[in-house]
């Protein structure tokens, strides 16, 4: 017999009397249910800027047409010369960057030249307040998984009404079937001592841009 | 690394070696009360978490119930979105498929992310025996192998270790460590990146476990934070993820349930630094899924015991545990320590050895685990259901039975009290016989002039 019917027919003779379970999800979910009252945070970008600059990343808030400012200055403070751009990214916020040479990521750069950037900028797909969680989906604005990897600076721009409550209305709102990366705050450990130290392979540094109210 | 578990003596012998062991105590010490006011401060500002707790519960319980449809649908979901999926009954059978599928891609040399089910089945030593070079790239794995250690705690390998002793391993093993290292967590972190860097970039193929795997669509999903899981998931062209069977949850929905309660159970964040979800075979990837079953099903049999299936490994259990503070979790003898190795292993592997029919005893009973797992497993009742299970010896089992009798009713308990107290002043300060044992390490109690029982029923609790 395959080690596949071996494993199936142990698990129907383990379970055989084991009994139906209905699952109650009497928790806030993405649909306002859960009668807590928890969706009433009113501030939605206050509490996700206050939750990300937790993690000791850097957040700023930008009127929409102030992005392309907000960005060059940020560039600059963080002596960026390099700077990777995946496709699909809204030109208006590269439009005031002089003396950085951007690294379009069309055709895809090899590992090494990603290396060799100083940083990269993205929008991204959702963002969580609760958590301060932003989340990635490969979509436009966003690139492939390496892209925002290998840099060891992450500029990532999101748009207010990206912002949700919780990680329920998040979940609901991607799809499984791309790859998603969900980013709080910069790399870290807490393998010393459990304490959470900044800073190991991924980007060490995270500056996040909040456009509009 | 070349530690090993197998062997060793039982866990009152590994114990008695470890509180004597200073320095080991204060780390562990410090570190597991570090955590545990960061999970409690973080917890306590979810509104709904005991309703959390409920859900992440009933999902499992839920998963297992049905969990030949639900692997059967995660299998069809993988291959119809490129992925391979492999079936394996043992640890052996595991790491034979993971060593052909690495041979036939003619590469020597693998990177890894941390996994418990990849630890438990010592797939590092088996690659080794084919030729074949297994890297551990999360920075406590890297000092446990580094130092050629064996990992003690769940989420931190390498919790024993402290960074005084971290720059010693580093300096002493890592040939590229900068000569001027010091022990600030910073330096010790910049070490491990540059290390590691130029062999994430040339890797052609990686090992990762998974922290949950969605039936309904196929989704793996991999909760780390220092960025080492995304270099592996993300750059090598082939990745093999070796997943335990009770890892399934049914539906991309129940995600919301556990992405909220593991990480707030297991470092005490409101979330991890990053959380990788992938779907078959992603980004011109190939990938490989092994399904692991080596004692899972034997475990799922026992109608107490398999509550343990819950498990999402968050370590909180461990933090919380008086026993774990003071032993450490090399006295556990397998790759899980603390209360849930405590239910675990012996399940898994069975009572044969002395050191895995001790375990059930390696607890004070005293429930901190219970109250702390995310997912309500009863940690004390599976420990006394696996010890009425343990080889006893007949005078202790002759006892444990007369005991349960006498327990059962109310009226047995209430004759017998009155027998002991009248009895009293004979009653000896020591047990005799091989029950003395018992109490070498415990004072009799004394036997009070009434029972608890006759004093209420006297006097209704007396003045209030
Ligand atoms: S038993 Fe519960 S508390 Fe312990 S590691 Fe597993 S899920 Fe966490």
């Amino acid at each position: 017999m395959s080690a596949r019917e071996t494993i199936l027919r142990r698990i129907r003779a383990a379970v055989a009397d084991a009994p139906e379970v209905a699952v109650p999800r009497d928790y806030r979910t993405a649909s306002g249910a859960g009668g807590l009252g928890g969706s009433a945070v009113q501030d939605l970008p206050g509490l996700f800027a206050e939750r990300v600059d937790d993690y000791r990343a850097t957040v700023l808030r930008a009127g929409p047409g102030e992005v392309a400012g907000v960005v060059a200055e940020r560039a600059a403070a963080r002596g960026v010369e390099r700077l990777a751009v995946p496709p699909g990214l809204p030109e208006e916020w590269l439009a005031g960057l002089c003396d950085v040479r951007l690294l379009r990521d069309d055709p895809p750069l090899a590992n090494d030249e990603l290396d060799r950037a100083h940083g990269v900028i993205t929008g991204c797909a959702v963002a969580v307040a609760e958590t301060g969680t932003i989340v990635l989906d490969g979509g436009p604005g966003q690139g492939r998984r390496a892209l925002t990897l290998l840099p060891d600076y992450h500029l990532c721009v999101v748009p207010a009404g990206h912002i949700v409550r919780g990680v329920p209305e998040a979940v609901a709102l991607l799809d499984p079937r791309r790859p998603l990366t969900w980013i709080s705050g910069p790399s870290a450990t807490s393998d010393i001592e459990l304490d959470r130290v900044e800073g190991v392979h991924g980007p060490r540094v995270l500056d996040v841009v909040i456009v509009g109210n | 690394m070349s530690g090993t578990f197998l062997g060793m003596p039982a866990f009152p012998a590994n114990a008695a070696r470890a509180v004597q062991d200073s320095q080991l105590r204060h780390n562990l010490r410090k570190a597991t009360h570090t955590i545990r006011a960061k999970r409690l401060s973080t917890i306590a500002e979810v509104p709904d978490w005991r309703e959390l707790r409920e859900a992440a519960k009933a999902v499992k319980d839920a998963t297992l119930r049905d969990l030949d449809r639900h692997l059967l649908c995660l299998e069809e979901q993988v291959t119809a979105t490129g992925g391979h999926v492999h079936w394996a009954r043992d640890a052996a059978e595991a790491c034979r498929i993971v060593a052909g599928l690495v041979r036939a891609t003619g590469e020597t040399e693998v990177v890894k992310v941390k996994s418990m089910a990849t630890q438990e089945i010592g797939l590092n030593e088996a690659l080794a025996e084919h030729g074949i070079e297994a890297y551990e790239t999360d920075l406590a794995e890297l000092i446990v192998q580094l130092g050629d250690d064996r990992p003690s705690h769940i989420l931190v390998p390498a919790i024993h270790r402290n960074r005084a002793e971290i720059r010693e391993i580093f300096l002493r093993s890592m040939p590229d460590a900068p000569p001027g290292l010091t022990d600030e967590p910073a330096a010790l972190a910049e070490a491990a990146r540059l290390h590691l860097r130029q062999r994430f970039l040339a890797s052609k193929v990686a090992i990762s476990g998974a922290n949950f795997a969605v039936a309904e669509t196929g989704t793996l999903v991999v909760l780390e934070s220092e960025g080492n899981g995304r270099m592996c998931l993300t750059l090598p062209e082939t990745l093999i993820s070796v997943v335990g069977i009770e890892k399934i949850v049914p539906t991309w929905r129940d995600l919301e349930i556990f992405l909220q309660v593991l990480p707030r159970s297991s470092t005490g964040e409101r979330m991890n630094p990053y959380t990788s979800t992938w779907t078959g075979a992603t980004e011109g990837q190939t990938f490989h899924l092994v399904l692991l079953d080596n004692g899972r099903t034997d475990v799922l049999a026992d109608e107490i015991g398999r509550q343990a299936l819950r498990c999402i490994r968050c370590s909180a259990c461990l933090n919380v545990c008086p026993v774990y503070e003071r032993a450490g979790g090399h006295a556990y003898g397998s790759v899980y320590p603390g209360p849930i190795g405590a239910i675990l292993t012996p399940q898994m592997r069975g009572m044969g050895s002395p050191l895995d029919a001790s375990l059930p005893y390696a607890s004070t009973l005293c429930g901190a685990c219970y109250d702390a797992c995310p997912v309500a497993i009863d940690i004390p009742e599976v420990l006394v259901h696996l010890r009425a299970r343990a080889p006893h010896p007949p005078a202790e089992r002759a006892a444990m039975g007369a005991a349960a009798w006498t327990f059962s009713r109310a009226v047995r308990l209430t004759r017998a009290q009155r027998l002991a107290s009248r009895l009293r002043r004979l009653l000896p300060r020591r047990l005799p016989g091989p029950l003395s044992a018992w109490t070498d390490t415990r004072d009799l109690p004394e036997v009070p002039a009434e029972s608890f029982r006759d004093w209420w029923s006297r006097t209704q609790g007396g003045p209030r």
